[in-house]
């Protein structure tokens, strides 16, 4: 717009500043996002616990373990932070997970003498290879077949699981080489678990390919408005169906961790799974709506539950309440996401939640006196 | 002005008994805003989807400067420099609008790094910022999402993102319907600065006076037909809606 207002000059002569100091420019932006709201919630939960347990909790090996009940979750979290991205949803990790790690596993014992390096990677293979299939599966029948995401993946999840148990007649395998049990399940490097090294490096990979690379845009822009996808010539279905196959390839690399952390398929341990890594996504800062969400928050968004049960198994709290609390959680990010989306679409900045209920009670009185 | 640089000729488009164009041409010149008008249901929306590859003809001809071409798909008619903005502008909200303006046609870093789909975003957010403001569209934000701007941001966006892009012909398709008086002179100045590149400017519109205010030839569309081309400055409001109504013989089309 041509039109040279004086608000218009001003906002360009901020924009100059902008660029001149791109550094705090960039600082303030990272501080107002939710994924740094989050990290400070997280931060209050870990001051808290360390306060109230000072010896225990505030511990190196106990963030150890926090950070290795997070690594799986967190290899899941990536893959589903892109599907909720593009707007869909997926039910079908924990299925697919434990169908990887079952395939996995009977490829481990039925190939050679069931020891060694060469075994490990067969098994490797066909763990990613069974969760890549079940991600394409999902994929074409979201972007092809236009069945909704949540009734695909729910019925992938159903159908991972139930063939899981046809394959294994339900009675879990614990099939796996010592190799990877040794280096992948319970190794470590610098004192860093090899599950957490992993989990990292999948995450830092997940913040590259969303944040830097044209696949991380098209799927913000898929999730964003796809038929303008459409209309610029980018091949929405193909996007679509690459995104949950990337999510079904993360899915089986968490079914080789899995199988080597706890040296079982755990074919009934899995059932929730797909709930809590939704939760941590949507915590996060992901929306629901797609569009708009970050890998980083999704970190986050799973370590706080994490801790929170680790805190509260440390505090003899009973961990129930660790749900109750986590649920909580949930819904307020929700909230905050929700708030967010309106202000945008109102384009002003977001009223608090105590204004406009104070708002609506004076305004009722005002009704109240008036009638 | 010698050969028009887009043309249709007896454009014919049914779906099903439904006969949407019955012989309908257009014609564009470079330099020049023709605007299309027509009541609803006369053809406007079917002949410029077709003109921009979104739909195909039953029969008739489309020339490009003078040579027949086909248009499979809007891909198609982006590769010969034609670009349309569509009613309901077709940003990605989430999205800022260098991404906007870039989405789909990203510039790949050269090398592996560009394989492994890697942007240029340092380039990508110059080249657009010199982009937009060539095309005196005043972004205020290019870091936020379109989605947190006003509507008559959002239509410069989207207008000059296809200015941007089209080197021969644009089609804008109502593209003030929905913007306040002010916001509606920025765009109307807009296409005029586009018109002032060289560029083929197809105007389509529901408003009278904006129509006879920014454009040079006045197309009217009557039941899938041009039953009238007029200069926009010789004619007057009462003498197009006669045109588009029926009541009033216009001068008949070549």
């Amino acid at each position: 717009m041509s039109l040279q207002t004086e608000d218009a000059v001003k906002s360009r002569a901020s924009e100059d500043s902008l660029i001149r100091q791109p550094f705090s420019a960039r600082l303030g932006h990272v501080v107002k996002s939710q994924a740094m709201q989050i990290v400070l919630v997280w931060l209050a939960i870990v001051v808290i616990f360390s306060v109230l347990s000072p010896g225990a909790f505030l511990d190196i090996a106990n963030f150890r373990n926090i950070a290795i009940s997070v690594s799986i979750l967190a290899i899941l979290g990536v893959g589903t932070t892109f599907i909720i991205v593009t707007g869909g949803i997926d039910l079908s990790m924990g299925s697919v997970l434990v169908f990887s790690g079952v395939v996995g596993s009977m490829v481990m014992e039925n190939v050679g003498d069931g020891e060694g390096w060469g075994v490990a990677i067969a098994g490797i293979l066909a763990a990613l290879v069974s969760g890549l299939c079940w991600g394409l599966l999902n994929g074409f029948l979201v972007a092809k077949a236009k069945v909704p995401p949540m009734i695909v993946t729910l019925g992938t999840f159903g159908a991972a699981l139930g063939l899981s148990q046809v394959l294994t007649s339900g009675i879990d395998l614990r099939a796996a080489p010592e190799v990877l049990v040794d280096s992948v399940g319970f190794g470590s490097l610098f004192g860093v678990p090899s599950l957490v090294i992993i989990a990292t490096t999948v995450v830092i990979f997940g913040i590259i390919l969303l944040n830097h690379t044209r696949f991380g845009l098209r799927t913000s822009a898929v999730g964003s408005n796809a038929e303008a996808c459409r209309r610029v010539g980018i091949n929405v279905d193909r996007q679509l169906i690459k995104v949950y196959a990337l999510a079904g390839l993360l899915a089986g690399l968490a079914g080789v961790l899995n199988l080597s952390f706890f040296r079982s398929t755990t074919i009934a341990g899995h059932s929730l799974t797909n709930l809590d890594v939704i939760a941590g996504v949507v915590i996060g800062g992901t929306s629901l709506f797609g569009g708009i969400g970050t890998v980083f928050g999704t970190l986050v968004g799973l370590f706080i539950p994490a801790t929170l049960r680790n805190g509260f198994v440390i505090l003899g709290v009973e961990p129930y309440w660790q749900q109750v609390v986590v649920g909580a959680f949930l819904v307020g990010a929700v909230y905050v996401d929700q708030t967010r989306r309106a202000a945008n679409s109102r384009g002003t900045t977001r009223e608090s939640l105590y204004k406009r209920i104070f708002h609506r009670t004076s305004s009722t009185n005002n009704n109240r006196k008036e009638s | 002005m010698t050969t028009p640089i887009y043309e249709a000729r007896d454009i014919v488009r049914t779906y099903g008994s439904v006969r949407a164009l019955e012989g309908a041409n257009f014609d564009v010149y470079p330099g020049e805003i023709s605007a299309l008008i027509g009541d609803n249901g006369a053809g406007k929306s079917t002949l410029v989807r077709i003109l921009s590859g979104a739909d195909q003809a039953n029969s008739g001809e489309i020339l490009f400067n003078g040579e027949p071409i086909s248009l499979d798909n809007p891909t198609d008619a982006r590769g010969r420099g034609i670009e349309t903005v569509f009613q309901d502008l077709a940003l990605a909200n989430h999205l800022n609008p260098i991404q906007n303006m870039y989405l789909g046609r990203e510039l790949m870093k050269p090398g592996i790094l560009g394989t492994l789909g890697f942007m240029q975003r340092g380039e990508m957010r110059n080249e657009g910022k010199a982009a937009f403001s060539a095309l005196g569209a005043t972004v205020r934000d290019f870091s936020g999402p379109v989605g947190g701007m006003s509507g008559g941001q959002r239509q410069a966006i989207a207008v000059a993102r296809a200015a941007a892009w089209a080197s021969e012909v644009i089609f804008l398709d109502e593209p003030t319907a929905a913007l306040g008086v002010v916001q509606t002179k920025g765009v109307m100045d807009l296409i005029r600065r586009i018109r002032d590149k060289g560029i083929a400017v197809v105007l389509i519109s529901h408003s009278m006076p904006h129509v006879l205010d920014v454009a040079d030839r006045v197309h009217v569309l009557r039941h899938g037909k041009r039953v009238a081309v007029m200069d926009a400055k010789k004619t007057n409001v009462e003498e197009l809606v006669g045109a588009m109504t029926g009541a009033l013989d216009g001068k008949e089309a070549a």
